[in-house]
């Protein structure tokens, strides 16, 4: 006889309620692969965000079991001790408005992004030559550290800050004002600076951690707030910049310490 | 330039928050050296009166707290009451005023 999972899933918007669908347990099974069978088997209308199923996009981001994950790269198994009577609760990522089911709406995520100074803005033309970056200044390896977020959000509803300031800019626009602040082809990057401290910026980050504790590709937020915090002590990170002709060649260097 | 201010509070609560930890613990050990021998105005006064370093102390302790404080209390406001953010900072200021005053005052009232 196969073996079923209760699956507790919530339906509606901010105020509707979980139902409780049972479906067959398989083996290698994932928190998406359960909400597409409950979709497709037990329940037509219900509404989930997804795109790539392998952990690239981000789109799938739910809370599993009150957690915020990736549904895509969570296993059935990593959120249940005992497949055989464990219920497992499906919800919409916290602290962001409700759209339909397990869909949020991802806008006020985006907007505080914008707003806390997260858009690139160049120095250079397209008819410049393109700046040579060297992968191991001290400032070009904190960009690193955090360019790889892929704004899934998860962070964002893990934050406790987020959930009681509406004005928190939150984790992943402040991870990524970061990363242009050690951007040494960001244009004003004093500006940014003052930006992340503007109301909402990271003095109201409470280091908590929570936002590096679930960030699915393992970045650190956290420090990442904390370094700009630590910048408004030390300065802006030190820019180095070797500008070339088309052949390569270096023509010009523009450098600049702390300022 | 309001976020410029923004980072200039921030620096400048965590500078007086350096400044303070040692004061504050040698203002504990002042104390419990102070009342040793029973705790008389008579007493302090003649410790306080014309002591320069004493003097200098506490003007630096006051004018430390007067700064730390407000912008502490503006934080707690601003996250936990439905405050407008100038009238968070309107009354902020006038706790800087008014610790920065009385604090002043009371120094050099015993000098």
């Amino acid at each position: 006889m196969a073996k079923t999972l209760s699956v507790s899933i919530w339906r509606g918007k901010s105020d509707g309620q979980y139902q409780t669908y049972d479906v067959e347990l398989r083996q290698n099974q994932t928190v998406l692969d359960i909400v597409t069978e409950v979709q497709r088997q037990h329940e037509p209308s219900l509404a989930y965000r997804f795109a790539c199923r392998v952990g690239v996009c981000g789109s799938c981001a739910m809370m599993v079991n009150g957690v915020p994950r990736w549904t895509c790269r969570t296993h059935v198994n990593q959120v249940t001790q005992d497949s055989n009577s464990a219920v497992l609760q499906i919800g919409p990522l916290r602290n962001l408005p409700v759209i339909k089911d397990l869909v949020v709406d991802l806008k006020p995520f985006f907007e505080k992004w914008q707003r806390a100074g997260g858009k690139f803005t160049g120095t250079a033309t397209r008819h410049d030559p393109p700046a040579q970056i060297s992968s191991q200044t001290r400032g070009r390896k904190a960009a690193d550290a955090g360019i790889e977020c892929i704004n899934c959000a998860v962070c964002y509803s893990a934050c406790d800050v987020v959930g009681w300031d509406d004005n928190y800019a939150g984790p992943a626009a402040l991870n990524r004002v970061w990363t242009l602040v050690n951007d040494e082809r960001q244009a004003g990057r004093r500006a940014v600076l003052d930006a992340a401290f503007a109301d909402g910026g990271c003095g109201s980050c409470h280091s908590q951690g929570n936002c590096t504790r679930h960030c699915p590709v393992e970045l650190s937020p956290s420090e990442s707030i904390a370094a700009l915090k630590r910048s408004a002590f030390m300065g802006l990170p030190k820019a180095h910049v070797v500008v070339t002709d088309n052949t390569g060649d270096a023509t010009n260097t523009r450098s600049g310490g702390r300022s | 330039m309001m976020a410029a201010l923004q980072r200039h509070f921030y620096v400048a609560q965590r500078a007086t928050a350096l400044v303070l930890a040692p004061l504050v613990v040698i203002h504990l050990v002042l104390i419990m050296i102070a009342v040793k021998n029973g705790l008389t105005a008579d007493e302090i006064l003649s410790r306080t009166r014309g002591n320069v370093l004493w003097a200098a102390f506490y003007s630096l302790f006051v004018v430390a707290a007067a700064i730390h404080a407000p912008l502490g209390v503006r934080n707690v406001l601003r996250e936990w009451t439905p405050l407008s953010s100038r009238g968070v900072d309107v009354l902020c200021l006038l706790l800087f005023v008014f610790l920065l005053f009385a604090g002043l005052r009371a120094v050099v009232a015993v000098y």
